[in-house]
């Protein structure tokens, strides 16, 4: 048990640590860029020399990338995210307003993407009828850019929220396919077939139990792959997410934005990672 | 396997063919705006029409698929030189050096690529110029994109570390970076190769991802991404729009072809 919370408290650190590097990363790639100081009103040619430099001494307090750094993080864990350069609203409020959205889109599209992969690489294993109308589908997504596909389907009023699941199906189909196929020819799954075990208990209580550490990899990283998705879809249907604020922060260079962003992603993507590795490990310890 | 090869090795050449052949004939340049006829539909002299500024969108086209295919290619090398170099420092030496980088290697790629992208593409001045956007967007796609090639060659140089040939190279007394440059970078030609053609696609859908977000190219310079722009607005979009998507989606069905099987694409 000692052992246990022992590892736990490992990543738990390993996590922190990452986030905090992401997000002086950030801060410090942000801060030695050439836009660094580029401010969007700025283009207003109706600003007088000293409304332009008034703008340009907001960005003074952000030159020092440690101090602007340690002073964030401090505020953060007094739950004070700052207030976003461009939208002018604090930005603790901007993503607990937009999360949501962005989560409810996620989860549909995950669910989606699982069970059309899942089923469809469950049919391409046993007959490769469907292996190869499979295939042909996940090459003719995989092939049309996702920002254009989300279009399409926006286009002729298709479901949006059915978007990132189409597109991240392809991703998992090839790899369960594979998965599945591998899983199919061990021989104590081959000797169950052989002696008549229905599908669905070969399924449930042999290929499962098999594949388990890997779908369980996969589901992290499917969640990265969502996110990723989720960009393009808000910004180009005008849903109010996560991504549409992401995009908004990288167009407006809104720095303070971008740094909370990037920790948030960082954060939620790599506890994604890490309960996947937790869970995968613990299977692999049961089978064991 | 082999008809597939070969199969993609012609579709690809004629996808070079044609806007390359196309520089032959410089009808229209693709800046050239032709006042009287914006918004024009397809015709014989303006094959897929004009856009909003007059601009022959098939000139464009052909412009853009020579800017795409090439920096896409010249990307990927560079990110597979990346690659090949982190991979296989982490893959040979091993220790904290191979951890450090398996874990920065983890990092890049938990963590959404278009996402990184946007947030690396706004460390941009406002007034860059086309070239200079254009440049600083594929040299982007070459930094970032090195995680997944480099995880595959780290895992290569590892298998290769305790091989024979390996170890008779050191009793010989190679030293450690000859035998590296000698003898396990050209058994890893196979998997560089694999890693390059599997890039390149990966590289022009995310520049075409970046370039309808409006965050590729400035214009006037046209990409296979900028291009996209115009479908901003679906509901105005003719089918004649949709052009620059087929033409993506055809090079990236060509480069899979030649590419390996069942690899995840983040």
């Amino acid at each position: 048990m000692a052992a246990l919370f022992l590892r736990i408290a490992r990543r738990m650190a390993a996590l922190l640590a990452t986030v905090i590097v992401g997000g002086i990363l950030t801060a410090a790639l942000v801060r030695s860029s050439p836009g660094f100081d580029t401010d969007e009103r700025l283009m207003d040619l109706r600003l007088d020399r000293q409304s332009r430099a008034d703008i340009l001494a907001e960005h003074a307090a952000d030159h020092d990338v440690v101090r602007f750094y340690a002073r964030y993080v401090g505020n953060m864990f007094r739950g004070d995210w700052g207030v976003s350069s461009s939208l002018n609203a604090p930005i603790r409020g901007l993503i607990a307003s937009r999360l949501p959205l962005t989560a409810e889109l996620m989860v549909f599209g995950l669910a989606g993407a699982w069970v059309l992969a899942l089923g469809l690489a469950l049919a391409a294993v046993r007959y490769s009828w469907w292996s190869h109308m499979g295939s042909a589908l996940s090459v003719l997504v995989l092939s049309i850019p996702s920002a254009a596909l989300a279009v399409l389907i926006f286009a002729t009023r298709g479901p949006v929220r059915a978007i990132i699941g189409l597109i991240l199906f392809p991703r998992l189909f090839d790899y369960l396919r594979n998965l599945l196929a591998d899983a199919y020819s061990h021989p104590h799954i081959v000797t169950a077939r052989a002696k008549g075990v229905g599908p669905v208990r070969i399924l449930i209580g042999h290929v499962f139990p098999v594949c388990a550490p890997q779908l369980l990899a996969l589901a992290g990283v499917s969640a990265s792959m969502a996110f990723g998705t989720a960009i393009p879809v808000e910004t180009l249907c005008d849903l109010p997410g996560i991504g549409q604020l992401a995009w908004k922060a990288a167009v407006a260079r809104d720095l303070p934005l971008l740094v909370s962003l990037t920790m948030l992603i960082t954060l939620l993507t790599q506890a994604c990672n890490a309960v996947s590795d937790w869970a995968a490990a613990g299977r692999a310890g049961a089978r064991s | 396997m082999k008809s597939r090869r070969i199969a993609g090795t012609v579709l690809l050449a004629v996808l070079i063919a044609v806007p390359f052949s196309g520089a032959l004939f410089p009808r229209f340049s693709y800046a050239v705006q032709h006042r009287e006829f914006t918004d024009a539909a397809p015709s014989l002299r303006f094959p897929l029409g004009t856009d909003d500024l007059g601009r022959d969108r098939f000139a464009r086209l052909l412009y853009a698929s020579r800017v795409s295919l090439l920096l896409a290619a010249a990307a990927s090398l560079a990110a597979l030189v990346v690659a090949a170099l982190l991979g296989g420092i982490a893959g040979y030496w091993g220790g904290w050096c191979d951890r450090c980088l398996t874990r920065a290697i983890d990092l890049m790629l938990s963590l959404p690529w278009l996402f990184l992208l946007l947030a690396a593409r706004a460390l941009l001045p406002l007034n860059a110029s086309p070239v200079t956007s254009l440049i600083v967007t594929y040299s982007l796609l070459a930094l970032l994109g090195w995680a997944s090639p480099a995880r595959v060659v780290r895992a290569g140089v590892r298998s290769f570390r305790d091989s024979e040939f390996v170890l008779q190279a050191r009793s010989e007394g190679l030293g450690e970076f000859r035998i590296l440059w000698r003898a396990v970078l050209p058994n890893l030609r196979p998997i560089l190769l694999a890693q390059f053609w599997t890039s390149i696609p990966v590289f022009i859908l995310t520049e075409a991802n970046l370039g309808f977000l409006g965050l590729s190219a400035g214009e006037p310079f046209p990409t296979w991404g900028s291009l996209l722009r115009d479908l901003q607005s679906p509901l105005l979009v003719r089918p004649e729009g949709f052009a620059p998507v087929a033409a993506i989606a055809f090079s990236v069905c060509c480069f899979r072809l030649l590419s390996p099987k069942g690899r995840l694409q983040a």
